[in-house]
């Protein structure tokens, strides 16, 4: 990979006046005014803010799952802005991977299939089980999300997102439903996964204790960033206070 | 197996219910094709292959007396591969116990060879020696109806002479399908005989000895019918040719022919009609469930599915359960077929089957079906494709609202919660709702149709038997008898009036438009039997113009006012030119009137009468019918009840069976929609109906919130169907009326009253069916359920 204009470690993102509006006339929504952030390649990022303030948004654009209003979003030199439908497809086919505020389990497929059915497309993945395996899962495969309970699915979803091995990985709230064990459990799996793939991992919490673990942490307000603190300092999971 | 496959398995499984809705609808539909296509084409290959097998005539040449020799000259015309000559007369036949003789007409056997052309299938006994000239085979229609036997003996009566002869075989015949007096309209199997006999014994009996009464002609491939015909004319003329004429215009062909034309405008106008309604079920509840599983779309695109991926695998959906229902349209459709074609194999007396099926109709089956879906489902998945992934994952944004005025606020806060959620959700989806409306009012549509065409046919029977006929009897004479017999006739006790008629057979022509049939006479104050217009007057018949029933008018294409050629085929056979004087109603058989004097003027023969029409009192009916029997100059006599039977039995067993068939298909296809808008209601609010659930409404108030809504779309769709109903009639009328017959378009108030009353149990059962789920169901299913 060959370095950008600018001096420093590779970005995997860059954003350029990132704004995205919702709804038209008086019923317009701002969720984002104007985001510049730039996300170096291989970190572990963990985003902070209020609810409503446009995290889920910001996530949702730079995963190629929604198109900004304007502004550009660029994934190491591509520009996602300017993408056709079909390019934005490839992408996240080839390089994101996926953990959704509501876990999005297919309710009709089992565990394990809900991750088959990301990991056949995807270009060298795990195998489904280990990833199950990976969640503390291993043994409820063949259980559909109606027979899963809350922190279990959104383990499934997780582990969905991680067995493709992807590139950058989003996870809204992984862990909003988990009890602090499970909780750092599925932490240090993400952590595994940024340390030992490269991945560029970024979490959205509210759970601020969750920051000590980022190399970098965006706080998030109102649709716009407030403040971003590098972490020199990073803890592990484990010894995160819950 | 991709794990999309195994989803679509599943996902199949969950909505079997509403599936196998679906699929049945659409299944009826292509029945329905599928069935009426095959039995044509079976009907229409047994009849091409029973003519050809039994070497049926191309024309038929009637002559008084002609040599033997002449048939080699017949023979001799350009284009003509085989002539056969044969004898065949007017007979009676006496049975015991019956009061009346019935009409028959004998055909002689060669003597030496089967015959070359309208040979006969033999299906009891044998048949008569040619030396045995008391042997006679009966038709097999008319000794079935009348349990006659070979080895029974029967009384015939041929040219006034009586004979006792012995029955030794039963057989059909091509030429044989529909068998009626002359002057009937109504085939009946029982009053009217074919027997056959030997040449001899006819040629005594007709005193044609060497000579033959009618030539039978086959063309090659490449003779020209008409040319044939003039040359047979002008050989026949000297010898008293009575005209030649063609297979077309063989009685027995031409009603055949009419009941498969019949059976084809049926079948072409009204499965269409049913499968038109079931594609736009089915692009409707496609849509509708394509557009429940948006959230799912939006997630495998979210995981990099491309479009045309997600696109296949949804079409596989929608193909397994239209091409599913097809398929099994398609085989429904070939055993109903197959078991038709047999019922209607004993109706039309073919003595063999062909069964074949027509290609086409399972590719119109499939390709609508599947078609239809496709559209439904494409729609839906073009639109939610246009979405971002993240947006196909929301659920849709509830719309807008404007702030209710004061009135509908007033009204608002006199609904209890439960009303004011179905009022919520009707005003807000109303595209949704229109959908469901147009479904259940389309189906509700094709029930009023059918329960119309219902009574159509009964009003049939009522305006030609109780209007236009007012009689009770009707007396056919051997020959045009003077008018003055009306008296004699005034004065059998029982009888309380006669009315004349004039009745012969003609060809009527205008521009290139031919029909042969036969010109009615009547008096110009007709009591028994009459012209009516459509407001069911009178028609007053003035000289000098003819009174055509609308189907003729429409076969000839003539308005009141243009010039008729009519060739009358009787007496001096004169041509007349006569312009229409206007239209009659009529709903059976398509006749032209004239006024008698002017026809008896115009044949040269003034007052004569070729039958009359009585009414009698029925406490004396039985001496009157003794009393026509004794009088000679009597051929026939039919009385209007089995008249009307004979009618209401063609209708029932002919062409016209199709729409009790047609009927039921209507009534699952109603249901089925009705059924279907109840499930996806369920379907789409299963999720919001457990969450009312959780806060604490009971069942019944979750199911009134469901089920209101039901309960007013079905509602608002019983006019809309009435509406449709009325236009759909027109289609299915036109469709189920034959040249035989014509089915008005009249929905009575009780049809529309059956048609919602039908919509309204579906809507019962549908509900009761839905809510029972609602009541087994488990309220954190639904809710955990979450894509
Ligand atoms: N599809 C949408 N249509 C209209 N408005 C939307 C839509 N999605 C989000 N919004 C609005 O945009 C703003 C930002 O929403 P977003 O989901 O990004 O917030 P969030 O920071 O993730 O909040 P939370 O922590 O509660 O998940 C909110 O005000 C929200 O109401
Ligand atoms: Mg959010």
């Amino acid at each position: 990979m060959c370095q950008t204009g600018n001096n420093g470690p590779l970005k995997a993102f860059t954003t350029r006046a990132l704004t995205k509006v919702y709804g038209e006339g008086a019923a317009q929504v701002h969720a984002l005014r104007g985001v510049d952030v730039e996300i170096p390649a291989g970190e572990l990022v963990v985003l902070l803010g209020p609810s409503g303030s446009g995290k889920s948004t910001l996530l949702n654009i730079l995963g190629g799952l929604d198109r900004a209003s304007d502004g550009d979003v660029m994934f190491q030199e591509q520009n996602l802005s300017t993408m056709t439908d079909a390019q934005l497809t490839r992408y996240r086919r080839d390089h994101v991977g996926f953990v959704f505020q509501f876990y999005n389990l297919m309710p009709s497929l089992t565990a394990y299939e809900n991750i088959e059915l990301v990991t056949e497309i995807a270009a060298s993945p795990m195998n489904p089980a280990d990833a199950l395996e990976l969640v503390g899962l291993g043994k409820r495969g063949d259980s559909f999300p109606s027979q899963l309970s809350g922190g279990e699915q959104q383990r499934v979803a997780i582990a969905r997102a991680v067995a493709k091995q992807p590139n950058v990985l989003f996870c809204d709230e992984p862990t909003g439903a988990l009890d602090s064990t499970t909780g750092r459990a599925v932490l240090q799996v993400l952590k595994n996964v940024n340390e030992a793939l490269g991945a560029t991992v970024l979490i959205v919490t509210h759970a601020a204790a969750t920051a000590a673990m980022a190399d970098r942490v965006i706080y998030f307000a109102d649709g716009q960033i407030r403040e971003v603190r590098v972490n020199s300092n990073k803890r592990d999971p484990q010894d995160i206070e819950w | 197996m991709s794990p999309l496959d195994r989803k679509l398995f599943r996902d199949l499984w969950r909505i079997k219910g509403q599936a196998m809705a679906i699929g049945a609808v659409i299944a009826v539909g292509v029945l329905l094709l599928v069935m009426m296509s095959g039995l044509i084409t079976s009907l229409e290959e047994t009849r091409r292959a029973y003519y050809e097998r039994y070497r049926l005539a191309d024309i038929f040449a009637p002559v008084k007396r002609a040599p033997q020799h002449l048939l080699a000259e017949l023979a001799a015309i350009p284009g003509v591969s085989t002539v056969e000559g044969r004898i065949t007369g007017h007979a009676l036949i006496d049975l015991p116990g019956l009061e009346i003789p019935l009409r028959a007409q004998a055909i002689s056997i060669p003597e030496f060879h089967t015959p070359r052309l309208n040979d006969f299938y033999l299906s009891a006994g044998r048949a008569p020696a040619r030396e045995r000239l008391d042997e006679v085979m009966l038709l097999k229609g008319f000794a079935d109806a009348h349990g006659l036997q070979p080895g029974e003996p029967l009384d015939v009566t041929m040219n006034g002479a009586r004979h006792t002869l012995r029955i030794v075989g039963l057989a059909q015949a091509p030429e044989f399908l529909y068998t009626t007096a002359p002057g009937e309209l109504m085939s009946d199997d029982a009053r009217y005989a074919v027997i056959w006999m030997s040449t001899q014994s006819l040629a005594a009996a007709y005193d044609l000895d060497g000579a033959f009464n009618e030539a039978l002609l086959s063309i090659g491939r490449d003779g020209q019918t008409r040319r044939v015909i003039d040359a047979v004319d002008r050989l026949l003329d000297p010898y008293g040719g009575f005209g030649a004429y063609c297979l077309e215009d063989h009685t027995s062909n031409r009603f055949v022919t009419e009941e498969i034309a019949g059976l084809r405008a049926t079948g072409a106008a009204v499965p269409p009609i049913f499968l038109a309604v079931a594609a736009f079920l089915l692009y409707i509840v496609v849509s509708r469930m394509v557009e429940a599983e948006r959230g799912q779309i939006g997630l495998i695109k979210a995981f990099g599915y491309t479009n045309l991926e997600t696109g296949i695998h949804y079409f596989k959906l929608i193909l397994a359960i239209a091409a599913g229902g097809a398929i099994v349209g398609c085989l429904l459709g070939i055993l109903a077929g197959r078991a038709l074609v047999d019922v209607y194999l004993l109706y039309f007396k073919f003595p063999f089957l062909i069964f074949q099926l027509e290609p086409g109709s399972f590719i119109t089956g499939f390709t609508v079906s599947v078609g239809a879906a496709s559209a439904g489902g494409l729609l839906v998945l073009r639109r939610v494709f246009s979405l971002t992934p993240a947006s196909a994952m929301q659920p849709p944004a509830p719309p807008h609202y404007k702030p209710l005025g004061k009135l509908a606020r007033s009204i608002q806060s006199t609904l209890d919660q439960p009303s004011r959620m179905v009022v919520r959700r009707l005003t807000r989806q109303p595209g949704r709702m229109a959908g469901a409306v147009a479904g259940i009012a389309a189906g509700m549509g094709l029930s009023v149709a059918m329960v119309g065409i219902m009574s159509g046919f009964n009003q049939a029977i009522d305006l030609t038997f109780n209007v236009v006929d007012q009689s009770d009897v009707s007396v056919t004479f051997n020959e045009p008898l003077s008018t003055t017999n009306v008296t004699n006739l005034g004065n059998i006790a029982g009888v309380v009036d006669v009315q004349p008629i004039r009745y012969v057979s003609a060809v009527l022509q205008y521009g290139r438009a031919r029909h042969l049939g036969a010109i009615s006479g009547l008096p110009p104050d007709p009591r028994l039997y009459r012209a009516v217009d459509r407001s069911m007057n009178t028609i007053h018949l003035q000289p000098g113009g003819v009174i055509l029933a609308e189907p003729l008018a429409n076969i000839l294409n003539v308005r009141a006012g243009d010039v008729l050629t009519i060739a009358v085929r009787e007496g001096r056979r004169p041509t007349l030119e006569i312009p229409v004087a206007g239209i009659a109603q009529t709903l059976l058989g398509a006749p032209a009137y004239m006024d008698m004097e002017s026809l008896n003027r115009a044949l040269g023969e003034p007052n004569r009468m070729s039958g009359a029409y009585l009414r009698i009192d029925s406490a004396q009916q039985n001496t009157v019918y003794s009393t026509l029997k004794d009088m000679p100059t009597v051929a026939g006599v039919s009385l209007k009840q089995d008249a009307k039977g004979a009618l209401q039995e063609q209708m029932d067993e002919g062409a016209g069976s199709m729409r009790y068939i047609m009927l039921a298909v209507a009534g699952i296809i109603t249901f089925g929609i009705v059924y279907n808008a109840a499930r996806i209601a369920y379907a789409e609010r299963a999720r919001d109906l457990a969450s009312l659930r959780v806060i604490g409404f009971s069942r019944n108030e979750v199911a009134f919130v469901l089920l209101g809504e039901l309960a007013v779309v079905t509602l608002i769709a019983l006019p809309v169907g009435s509406v449709l109903g009325y236009h759909l009639s027109f289609a299915v009328a036109a469709g189920f009326s034959t040249d035989l017959y014509q089915i008005p378009a009249q929905v009575p108030a009780a049809g529309y009253g059956a048609a919602a009353l039908a919509v309204l149990s579906a809507a019962t059962l549908s509900g009761w069916l839905v809510k029972r789920d609602i009541d087994t169901g488990d309220i954190t299913s639904a809710l955990k359920a979450r894509e």
